[in-house]
């Protein structure tokens, strides 16, 4: 069918050959502010973070405190701020933790099969049966709350899934002839999975990845609301909605702009994940 | 006779996924009396089952008719409303499947599904649809008529299943029947049956017919007239004799071409002290649990040995389940064969690909019939046919560059190829690839799993004059397994035919001129359409013979 195509519309030349939704694009931009923003917090922020700035607590949104201020009467605003490192850098760097292993570990699985396959996935399924958040709680009680363990901890919870994931895939993409000629060729696991599997699952993973990182997120926020998350005088989202939750009956600002903060970067991820740009197979018009 | 369906200036277009809108028929006008089997023939991507399609007034999502008229019995179906449509459908024309076991729903019973229709329309009592029924199946010669409706779709055979879903298209007496590739998926042996049944049927009831298929040969058997199709346009049409003896159109003369492949080259006869280059000696694999003498509980190959000498080919051929791609699994490894010896010149082969050296590894290359799962979709050409180079040779920068070009040269692809990605070549450009992989390797032996099986005829065609110019500039030796014994005797002087697992007789150029002795090669021979008319009708084979092998 390449001969004479005839095309009754203008052709529009897509020089990526993607084609690129716009709530995708929105949420992609929202996104991108908060990482901004987490960058560039200390210069962005009109007050340092633990400053008290006024002896009235709880108060409403004002021109000076935009947000108001919270239960000791520090800006809210700043405290969001600053939040967003902790928030957006811990989940970041946990989903990067978990996924990097789960999707290694997953198509070495696949790959390998057998006595490997069975004994990893049994431990692994083994996490997986222990809830996520008394699990984060035993760890954290246990071992003392600090970034490195908060990542950890939350890397090692959400691990067995990722691996779950990037398993069933890459069993599919391991019955293809192709992954049969390269090992017919006796190339070894490292090629076999980052050379052979990897960008056949690669689309699915980055899918998977944006949603544990919003579980992560909300992971996170939960176990600062319980105490166990970041320590005071710094705080990540989840602990400004829980150090402020007593303005909630004075109707105080304090308590929402957190969770909507909250809320803005977990379904801007989902709609990323689920908008993201397609790659458009009919490439005959720009060929 | 009277004319059933006029097709004027039909058109359809289609929209791709970037929104660009393509014309896949164009300008197609042809008629079709009462009584009359049409054949669209033409290869994939011709157009052939849309025009189909939208003879019932059905297009698939995504195409969309935009001028031209489809007139049935009187009545123009595009100027109808849906509802309309469907009452016609079943009662006046009918439709059968290219794949019946697709098509049936596996948890009714047979006689349900062939008279919903006419529960559907309610066009006559159930009851009297039953015996119809029972009396279409007796008609077809399928197996006991009386009971065989009551069984479910996996309890019957797949040429069973096929006849089946003719009846079911033929119950609620239509004038047309549609019917889509439906012999293109059975052995040949049961083909013959299925042609032969609906022949009968289709010339008892004065029912016309559109028969959909690329095989000129079964085509000549069934139509009296034949629409040859490229880019969706009629390159010719005539009486299916008048086509088959008088091509006019240069495609069409292609085509025929395509179908009557040279014989295979007769190497002078090499000296007969040298050692073969593949020996396979009694050779047990199979699939299951491993019993006390290391068995398999499910055999595929029941003790096979064959030889292979230097620069020859063999051929191996037989019916789905004989268990030829499985002789090429075990050759190369990936099943290891649970008794038996491979040696490859001379030396033996471990009988697990993990354990061989990489110098066998190597030498023997496998080339599978798919080149869509074969080839990495997320790898340039450039990458495949560099990785064996590199893996291999440990070529490298410039050397392994102009090497690849070199392969592209040898395999006939232009150059520039080699920055695209296998999602953006046709089948045949594909098919090639996966050869030139495969020669990347400097392999001496190549096993080629029925590489010419998803390609179109005149493209197939041109791959086995590669295979034959490539054996003569390389001195490889082919392993070459194939249903479609034309294509297997273009290329192998000697072929091997196999029937459940076993090798039934090795046919050599030099004993009884190549032709079978068997009784089953003999059938499955003769079971090949050729490209004439009237073949079928002058087939004499034994009913008993056929019912002992073809069971299926």
């Amino acid at each position: 069918m390449s001969v004479s195509l005839s095309s009754t519309r203008p052709v529009r030349r897509w020089r990526l050959g993607y084609r690129i939704s716009p709530v995708g694009a929105v949420a992609f931009l929202v996104i991108l502010a908060w990482a901004v923003v987490a960058v560039t917090a200390p210069l962005i922020a009109p007050h340092p973070v633990g400053e008290i700035v006024d002896f009235d607590f709880f108060q409403p949104m004002s021109a000076a405190y935009p947000m108001g201020t919270d239960y000791l009467g520090r800006d809210v605003l700043s405290r969001i701020l600053f939040g967003a490192r902790y928030t957006v850098g811990i989940s970041l760097a946990s989903v990067a933790l978990a996924c990097l292993t789960g999707v290694t570990l997953g198509m070495a699985a696949a790959v390998i099969g057998g006595a490997f396959e069975a004994a990893l996935s049994r431990f692994l399924d083994a996490l997986i049966s222990i809830p996520s958040k008394i699990m984060a709680l035993v760890l954290v009680a246990a071992i003392g709350s600090s970034m490195p363990v908060l990542i950890l901890t939350l890397a090692v919870i959400y691990t067995p899934g990722s691996y779950r994931f990037a398993r069933a895939l890459a069993v599919n993409v391991n019955a293809m002839d192709y992954v049969t000629v390269a090992r017919v060729r006796g190339e070894r696991l490292g090629y076999l999975i980052r050379a052979e599997i990897l960008p056949g699952i690669v689309g699915p993973v980055l899918a998977d990845l944006g949603l544990r990182f919003v579980f992560i997120v909300l992971l996170l926020s939960s176990m600062s609301f319980l105490g166990l998350g970041v320590q005071p005088p710094n705080a990540d989202w989840g602990a400004l909605v829980k150090e402020n939750i007593g303005g909630l009956s004075l109707a105080a600002p304090a308590v929402i702009f957190p969770s909507l903060a909250i809320a803005s970067l977990t379904i801007s991820v989902n709609l990323l994940i689920d908008n993201l740009p397609q790659k458009i197979r009919d490439r005959s018009a720009d060929a | 006779m009277s004319r059933l369906v006029e097709v004027r200036d039909l058109r359809i277009q289609a929209r791709t996924d970037a929104g660009r809108i393509v014309e896949i028929i164009r300008g197609v006008s042809f008629d079709i009396d009462e009584g009359e089997i049409v054949a669209l023939i033409g290869e994939s991507g011709s157009g052939k089952t849309t025009i189909a399609l939208d003879l019932m007034g059905y297009t698939r999502p995504g195409c969309r008719v935009t001028g031209g008229t489809v007139t049935l019995d009187g009545v123009e179906m595009g100027a109808l409303s849906e509802g309309e449509r469907a009452r016609m459908r079943g009662s006046l024309v009918s439709y059968v499947p290219q794949s019946a076991a697709a098509a049936f729903n596996p948890a009714h019973t047979i006689m349900d599904q062939v008279v919903e229709v006419v529960r559907i329309h309610g066009s006559m009592p159930v009851a009297e649809a039953r015996t119809k029924a029972v009396g279409l199946f007796r008609a077809l010669a399928l197996p006991n008529p009386e009971t065989i409706g009551e069984r479910y779709p996996h309890q019957v055979s797949g040429g069973q299943l096929q006849r089946l879903s003719a009846a079911m298209a033929l119950i609620g007496d239509p004038k047309l029947v549609i019917f889509d590739e439906p012999t293109t998926a059975l052995d040949v042996t049961t083909q013959v049956e299925v042609l032969r049944a609906f022949k009968a049927v289709m010339r008892k009831g004065g029912i016309a017919g559109v028969y959909v298929s690329h095989d000129l040969a079964v085509v000549a058997q069934i139509a009296d007239r034949i629409i040859v199709l490229r880019h969706g346009e009629i390159q010719e049409a005539g009486r299916t004799a008048d086509i088959l003896e008088r091509p006019q159109h240069p495609y069409t003369r292609q085509l025929l071409a395509a179908f009557r492949p040279g014989a295979a080259p007769r190497p002078a006869r090499l000296d007969q002290d040298e050692a073969p280059l593949l020996v396979v000696r009694d050779v047990v694999a199979g699939y299951g649990k491993r019993d006390a003498n290391g068995l398999p509980a499910l055999r595929i190959l029941k003790g096979v040995s064959l030889e292979l000498a230097r620069g020859r080919n063999l051929g191996i051929v037989g019916e789905s389940g004989c268990g030829k791609s499985t002789l090429a699994r075990v050759i190369a490894g990936i099943l290891p064969a649970a008794k038996g010896e491979i040696l490859l010149e001379g030396r033996p082969l471990a009988p697990d690909f993990r354990q061989r050296r990489p110098e066998d590894l190597r030498d023997l290359q496998i080339v599978f019939q798919s080149a869509d799962t074969a080839l990495n979709p997320h790898q340039s050409i450039g990458e495949i046919l560099g990785r064996p180079l590199a893996f291999y040779h440990g070529l490298g920068g410039r050397t392994r560059e102009a090497r690849i070009d070199q392969l592209l040269d040898m395999v006939r692809l232009p150059r520039p190829l080699r920055h695209r990605r296998p999602g953006e070549l046709s089948g045949g450009q594909k098919q090639r690839i996966n050869l030139a992989r495969a020669l990347a390797a400097d392999a001496k032996l190549i096993l080629c799993d029925e590489i010419t099986s998803a390609l179109d005829t005149v493209v197939a065609a041109a791959i086995i004059d590669l295979l034959k110019e490539l054996q003569r500039e390389l001195s490889l030796s082919y392993l070459f397994i194939s249903h479609d014994i034309e294509t297997v005797r273009a290329i192998c002087d000697e072929v091997v035919v196999m029937y459940k697992g076993e090798k039934v007789e090795q046919l050599r150029p030099d004993v009884n001129d190549g032709r079978p002795t068997q009784p089953y090669s003999r059938l499955l021979f003769s079971s090949v359409p050729q490209l004439r008319t009237g073949w079928l009708d002058g087939l004499a084979q034994d009913p008993e013979l056929t019912r002992a092998f073809a069971q299926r």
